[in-house]
């Protein structure tokens, strides 16, 4: 069966979404996702929709469930890369992606995990400092 | 075009693209024509099993435009008004499908029959 790949990069989990998913493809992807974060303890998930032409009431869905699966399972959220014409229609169509964060590019986005996830990541290493 | 299963989105969405493509429909009203559409298709599967839909370009004087009818011979809608209302949903959904695809094109009629099935059409004029 298609998969869309997880790929795991430190504490993170990047997803690049490539095509026009159909339904059973996005599902899996869900299901996918959470495991990988409970597998991985991952603390953030970056998903890259830049290739995605349309986001439709059940793809914002979806992007909202990982949002919150991953949130309970303490992971955070970034979707970056929307296209200026899918955000438009977004919020005409009255879908706000709630429970996700968003941005602009992979790399602005990386930068907002960090920032999320920086007391977690930073408090190890004041420890080290302090022993020196 | 035949709607039976949800296979069938993704090529009837590109199939939509190409005609609107085709007619010079500028980049942000394409997304809203097939997001739009995306939406419809997706009731049609989910509370009717499927349908068919016809496309037309329909040209007027002044502008150009790309009309979609959505057929199915589902359970029907009992209440047009009410299914219409932001954030009501009798399936397990947001309820945003209904009133917010009728906020992504330039006309949008429905027409039900409990019983006998609905009949959703929408039309995007190309500068619209």
């Amino acid at each position: 069966m298609d998969r869309i790949p997880i790929l795991r990069m430190g504490h993170f989990l990047l997803v690049t979404i490539q095509i026009d998913l159909y339904d059973r493809l996005a599902t899996n992807l869900e299901s996918d996702l959470v495991q990988m974060v409970n597998k991985t303890e991952a603390k953030g998930v970056l998903i890259d929709i830049s290739a995605l032409s349309i986001v439709d009431s059940f793809m914002g869905r979806i992007l909202g469930n990982i949002g919150s699966m991953s949130k309970i399972m303490d992971a955070e959220t970034v979707v970056v890369g929307m296209q200026p014409a899918v955000a438009i229609t977004l919020i005409e169509l009255g879908l706000e992606l709630k429970g996700v964060h968003t941005a602009l590019n992979v790399e602005r986005g990386m930068e907002l995990l960090k920032e999320k996830i920086g007391s977690y990541d930073r408090e190890p290493e004041d420890d080290e400092d302090s022993t020196e | 075009m035949r709607i039976e299963k949800e296979q069938d989105v993704v090529p009837f969405r590109n199939r939509v693209k190409e005609y609107a493509v085709k007619i010079g429909m500028s980049l942000v009203n394409q997304t809203k024509l097939i997001t739009a559409a995306s939406e419809l298709v997706r009731n049609m599967l989910k509370y009717a099993g499927g349908g068919t839909v016809l496309m037309e370009v329909i040209s007027q004087t002044r502008d150009t435009g790309i009309r979609l009818t959505f057929q199915d011979k589902g359970p029907g809608i009992n209440d047009i008004a009410l299914a219409m209302k932001d954030g009501y949903s009798s399936g397990k959904s947001l309820g945003l499908g209904l009133p917010g695809t009728k906020r992504l094109v330039n006309e949008f009629d429905i027409k039900s029959i409990v019983g006998e099935g609905t009949t959703v059409s929408i039309l995007k004029w190309k500068n619209g």
